[in-house]
Formats: structure tokens, C-alpha cells, sequence
């Protein structure tokens, strides 16, 4: 799960993490009154997206009076922001964050990331901050520090201090950060975390350090466990027909082409896209219905697939182990009846009860067209939508 | 043969008697499967048909000699499941729970390194050695016993498709072992490339990987140092899109890193035959193993 910079920074004030001072503001007016609390100026005024590349996209400014700050919130608000991360679309931003502006000596770049392939926690620093951190990984690596900390035995002093001495920080900022990344560690762990990134991690001109920008990512296994979370999820940044996956256990993806699909399991699921595309078409969607799918999950499948206007045909795809092929078919006949299904649909099913389940399709008198593989299924279905 | 599991496997049940611990235990035990023992903590003394329960692993170990334990506990119970029973030292443990915290799975994975037992999975269907014994919930009959082919992967239904392609060419198998799509896993690709490559009755070997991490780069640099034996692989996720989380945890394009292409140019380097076709699967292993086995 994602959240806004100014929920993450909710979260750095928690575990005494220093931000500059600043508040959300959903109006023109709002970003005014919280400008108006932060004693000088200037103020910025940050865009409250799920994606990074606001700046250069126009979703942050400065402002230098209470006229600047209304003029330039008035043009963040209600604009669509396209950033390397949005995909041409864009992004609406419905919320700003409204901060003070400090008077920044140097930018660094901190983040504590879950590295899958050591199992260890990282803590990835630089000096190259306020920049791209995959570009400089990938042209300067030697300019990004890597401090591993085994999640068994924790954060010690060391680690700080490695980190610390490797970004050459001013004598009087070494004991503010290490304090800092002791409590970034904290939070990394106590809130199941994927990723905690700060970029730019700033020393002012008086030696103070803050957390000038603030991103996080929760491991979403762990949500059970953090309740408080949820509120900080905001529909407004999710595609609506995975949300409404969400609320059936379907794992559901929006993609751009026209023809719809529906498996059991992830990795055939993303198996059955790749061979749309090679017959020539253009998967829509990702949708795993997992192994204990019923005939319920199987109808919300159809329905949100249909929700997708430029699903022009539809592959079912369905390797029948636990999920018996009978207890499918009977599922996707009823949800074909019940939702007028006007879209060419490619059954092909193998596994646990296959013969009782192709004999329901059959028997059903609807417009289903079986396959008898995988090639057979991609190939009718991308012949169906005019690939 | 096979690699880490045949018919002399005692296995213990962890949570034998929530619905999913039923119902595949019986599978098990109907694919000929020596199940020797359930936990449930709080059911100890019970039975689950006729298999005794007990309330931890080490008694149920001591009682039963098991040397092998099945998990089916739920996610926020899972990580301690696990590393009860690496403190019983059961030597196979096989881990099917889905969506168990990263945080957890990483402790767990650092608690395991030093230990005596390994670990399949999470999030993964098991190991099966056809003919022999099926640890987890894999569709028994797709499977043909008698070898000659290996087969790892990080999915399931995914391997069950490439299972049943190979078995219709009249190929058999040694051992399948998903080892899970989980980010953080125990056994991983390189480990059981290894024990195939050791395995004499393996001739050959099919990986199935998918979008995320290294684990297929790293094991393509594997086998073009230490695998004799052919290999055929398949990469899922070609049309992913960054960034997204594809169903599995461990599905994740992050920025460049993690994409199938990359992952297929790094096996076709290694001298994998990599198949573009899924639906195609079977034949292409047709052709590769050809003169390994007896349809």
C-alpha cells in the first residue's frame, strides 16, 4: 500500500522524525489559512499525488506572499499531473501540502528498504540527493552507500555510524541523524514496511536536519495487523475496477487492450497475458480468481472484466486442481446468464473434472467456444477481437 | 530417485485440522503419502481421521519420528509455525501459506540459514515426487512417475499447466518443487538445480521463473558454471506492467530490475532453451530431452 507525503510525514512526526512545519489543505482557501500559520514565507505548495516526478511535472511551487500562495494552489489544485510514474494520463490532485520553506546548505538522499535477495533491512544513502536515485544507481553507484542490518539482532550503533560517516556530514549533524535513522528504523519495522525514502534529506544553512520529502510503502501481508492504516488509503489514487476487485478477494489489474481474461493463480494468469499478446492481441487486465474461486467470485470476475469497455473478447483460462473444472463451469454459465455476457468468450480448462466441465458448457446452449490448449484458446480469442 | 522427498518421508501436519489442513491431508494420504502426525496446539490427543494430533511439533516429532513437516497455518501464525519447527530440527519443512509478512519471512530466512532444516515455500504448492509422496496440493494425476525431468518453479497453477504438458508427451518426472512467489523464500532456484544436477535418475531440468528479483538471473549464471544437464525454461510476465504487484507477492517489476526480458536474455546466455510459447511447453521439452527417457 502507498500513501501521500503528508501521511508520511504524520507518521516521521510519530517517531520523532523531523519535517519542516506544514499542513494538507484540500482548498484554495485551506492552503491559505495553513500559509498563513507558518509565520514566513516562503511557503511551498507540494502536490499530494501516488507518484514521484511531481516537481518536474509543475506540482511544486513556491510561494513568496499570501497572493503567490493562493494564485499557485489555485493552479495545483484541479490540475492533472503527468509525471514519469503516472503514464500519460495523469493524475488529478485533489490536495496539497502547504510547508515552510528552509534555507537548504545541502541535499542528501536515506532511504530503509526490505531487500528480498539477502533477506536483510538496507539503508541506501548518498550524497547525490534531491536527484533520481535509479539513475544514480545506475550510472554512479559508487556514490550510494549500502548498510545491511539483519531484522534478527536490529539497528545498531555501527550502522548508523556507517551510513552517518559515508555521507561526510558536518561534525554537529552526525548525532541529529544517527538519532534520525534509529527512529526511521523504528517505524520501518513497527509499521511493516516496504520502503521508507527520504530524497531530500536536508542540512539548512544552520546544520539542522529534516526529511524535506517522505515516501512509504507497506507491505500489504502485514496489513492485517496495522489497522490504523486504512484510513490513510485513499480511493481517489486507485484504478475504481480494482477497488471493486478488492472487495471480492479478486486480484484484478487494469491493463490497456481489448481483450479480457480470467485464471486461477498468478503466475499462469500472467502466463495466459503473455500469450494474448503473442497471438497478436492485447491483454486488458490481470485476474487471478486464486484456487478456492466459487461461482460468486467467478460472476464478479465477468462483471468487472465487462466494466472494462474496451474488452472486446474474453479467455478464461483455468488449470482445474482444488477449483474443479465442473464447479467452474457451472460458475461461469450462471454468471454469463445473469450478467448478458455480448462479448465473444474462449473457454479452455484442463485438470481436476475437465470432461463434466466441458459438457456443462456445451449443454448450456450460450455462446461459449472451447479450446482444446493454450495456443488454440489465444489464437481463437485474438481471431475474434480482428487481431 | 528424486531430490528431498521419496516414499520413506514421515510427515507431520501443522494445522491438520483448519479446512485446508484436512482436506489435503487426505489427499495426501490417498497419493500413498506417510502421514504420520498432525499439530494443532489446544487439539493434542485428538485424531484427524485416523492421524494422531498433538499440541506442539517437538512432541509430535519425538513421538513419531516424523522428518518432515506440511504448513497450512494461516498468515499471522505462519512465521511462528515455521520456526518451530526448524527448533524441533525437522529436516523438510513445506510452508503453502500465502501471505505471510515479508518482516516475518525475513527473520524466519536468517533464523534458517544456520539451522538443519530447509525450507519450500511459502506461498507455494509443495513438493511432489511422482509415484512416491506429494507434499502439498499440487493435482496428483497430472504428475507421471519414473523421471527422467526435474521440475522447479516459483508458481503453481503455472507448474501444474508445464507438469501436464510434459506427462502428455509421455515424459515422466523425478521430483516438482514450486518454490513459492513469495519475495523472501527458503529453498530457492539454485538449490534445487543442484540437487537435480546431483540426482542421477534427473536427466534434464525445466524452470519456470516470473517477473521480480534476481533469482532466475542468478540461477542462469548457476547453471551455466555447474549444470550439466539440459535445461528448458519459461519466463511469465512478459506484458506486466512496472511497478505492479502481479498476484504473487514477490511479482514485482521494480524500476528496470525484475522484468522477464531480462530475465530471458540472462537464461538464453546461459544456454537455456527458454520457451516463447506456453502453449508449446511440452513439445519444445519433447525436443530437448529427446533420448533421456522412454515414451
Amino acid at each position: 500500500m502507498k500513501i501521500h507525503e503528508y501521511q508520511a510525514k504524520v507518521l516521521f512526526r510519530k517517531y520523532n522524525v523531523p519535517v519542516p512545519k506544514g499542513e494538507v489543505a484540500f482548498t484554495v482557501e485551506e492552503a491559505q489559512t495553513v500559509a498563513g500559520t507558518l509565520g514566513d514565507y516562503p511557503v511551498v505548495v507540494k502536490a499530494q499525488i501516488h507518484a514521484g516526478g511531481r516537481g518536474k511535472g509543475g506540482g511544486v511551487k513556491l510561494a513568496r506572499s499570501m497572493d503567490e500562495v493562493k494564485q499557485v494552489a489555485g493552479e495545483i489544485l484541479g490540475m492533472t499531473l503527468v509525471t514519469h510514474q503516472t503514464g500519460p494520463k495523469g493524475q488529478p490532485v485533489k490536495k496539497v501540502l502547504v510547508e515552510q520553506g528552509l534555507n537548504i546548505a545541502k541535499e542528501l538522499y536515506l532511504s530503509v528498504v526490505a531487500d528480498r535477495a539477502t533477506a536483510q533491512v538496507v539503508i541506501m544513502a548518498s550524497e547525490a540527493g534531491g536527484m533520481d536515485i535509479e539513475a544514480v544507481a545506475a550510472e554512479t553507484p559508487e556514490k550510494i552507500i549500502k548498510v545491511y542490518v539483519n531484522p534478527l539482532n536490529g539497528i545498531q550503533g555501527y550502522h548508523c555510524l556507517q551510513a552517518a560517516y559515508g555521507l561526510n556530514l558536518p561534525a554537529a549533524a552526525v548525532k541529529p541523524f544517527v538519532q534520525l535513522l534509529n527512529n526511521l528504523y523504528k517505524l520501518f519495522i513497527e509499521y511493516d514496511c516496504s520502503l521508507v525514502e527520504i530524497n531530500p534529506l536536508i542540512i539548512t544553512a544552520d546544520e539542522a536536519i529534516l526529511a524535506l520529502d517522505a515516501k512509504i510503502n507497506f507491505d500489504d501481508n502485514a496489513l492485517f495487523r496495522h489497522k490504523d492504516l486504512l484510513e490513510f488509503r485513499d480511493l481517489d489514487e486507485e484504478d475504481p475496477a480494482e477497488v471493486e476487485a478488492s472487495r471480492f478477494n479478486l486480484n484484478y489489474i487494469n491493463l490497456d487492450g481489448n481483450v479480457g481474461n480470467m485464471v486461477n493463480g498468478a503466475g499462469l494468469a500472467m502466463a495466459t497475458m503473455d500469450i494474448i499478446k503473442l497471438a497478436g492481441a492485447q491483454p486488458a487486465n490481470f485476474l487471478d480468481v486464486g484456487g478456492g474461486a466459487n461461482a460468486e467470485m467467478v460472476e464478479n470476475g465477468f462483471r468487472i472484466i465487462l466494466s472494462d469497455p474496451n474488452v472486446k473478447g474474453i479467455l478464461i483460462n483455468i488449470f482445474g486442481g482444488i477449483l474443479r473444472c465442473d464447479v467452474l463451469a457451472e460458475g461461469v454459465v450462471k454468471a454469463a446468464q445473469k450478467t448478458g455476457i455480448k462479448v465473444p468468450v474462449v473457454v479452455r480448462m484442463e485438470g481436476t473434472n475437465v470432461d463434466a466441465g466441458r459438457k456443462i458448457l456445451a449443454d448450456s446452449g450460450l455462446n461459449l467456444t472451447p479450446a482444446v490448449d493454450l495456443s488454440d484458446a489465444a489464437a481463437k480469442v485474438a481471431k475474434m477481437v480482428g487481431a | 530417485m528424486s531430490i528431498f522427498a521419496n516414499k520413506e518421508t514421515k510427515v507431520l501436519v501443522q494445522g491438520i485440522t483448519g479446512r485446508e489442513g484436512q482436506f489435503h491431508t487426505r489427499q495426501c494420504i490417498a497419493y500413498g503419502t506417510r502421514i504420520v502426525g498432525g499439530v494443532t496446539p489446544g487439539k493434542g490427543g485428538q485424531k484427524m481421521d485416523d492421524v494422531p494430533v498433538f499440541h506442539t511439533v517437538a512432541e509430535a516429532k519425538a513421538t513419531t519420528g516424523a522428518n518432515c513437516s506440511l504448513i497450512f497455518v494461516p498468515p499471522p501464525f505462519a512465521a511462528a509455525a515455521i520456526l518451530e519447527a526448524i527448533d524441533a530440527e525437522i529436516e523438510l519443512i513445506v510452508a503453502i501459506t500465502e501471505g505471510i509478512p515479508v518482516l516475518d519471512m525475513m527473520k524466519v530466512k536468517n533464523y534458517l540459514k544456520p539451522s538443519r532444516s530447509r525450507l519450500i515455500g511459502p506461498n507455494c504448492p509443495g513438493i511432489i515426487t511422482p509415484g512416491e509422496c506429494k507434499i502439498g496440493i499440487m493435482p496428483a494425476p497430472i504428475h507421471k512417475p519414473g523421471g527422467p525431468i526435474g521440475v522447479v518453479s516459483r508458481s503453481g497453477t503455472l507448474t501444474y499447466e508445464v507438469v501436464h504438458q510434459l506427462t502428455q508427451q509421455g515424459i515422466g518426472q523425478t521430483t516438482c518443487i514450486g518454490i513459492g512467489g513469495d519475495p523472501v523464500n527458503g529453498t530457492n532456484f539454485i538449490d534445487c538445480l543442484q540437487a537435480f544436477e546431483a540426482d542421477p535418475d534427473t536427466r534434464g531440468i525445466v524452470m519456470v521463473g516470473e517477473i521480480g528479483g534476481s533469482a532466475e538471473e542468478d540461477a542462469a549464471s548457476f547453471i551455466s558454471a555447474k549444470v550439466s544437464k539440459p535445461v528448458v525454461g519459461f519466463i511469465a510476465g512478459l506484458t506486466a506492467p512496472p511497478g505492479r504487484r502481479m498476484g504473487h507477492a514477490g511479482a514485482i517489476i521494480s524500476g528496470s530490475s525484475g522484468t522477464a526480458q531480462g530475465k530471458i536474455d540472462a537464461m538464453e546466455a546461459a544456454g537455456i532453451r527458454v520457451c516463447k510459447n506456453l502453449g508449446r511447453l511440452g513439445e519444445l521439452c519433447k525436443e530437448t530431452f529427446a533420448g533421456l527417457y522412454h515414451a
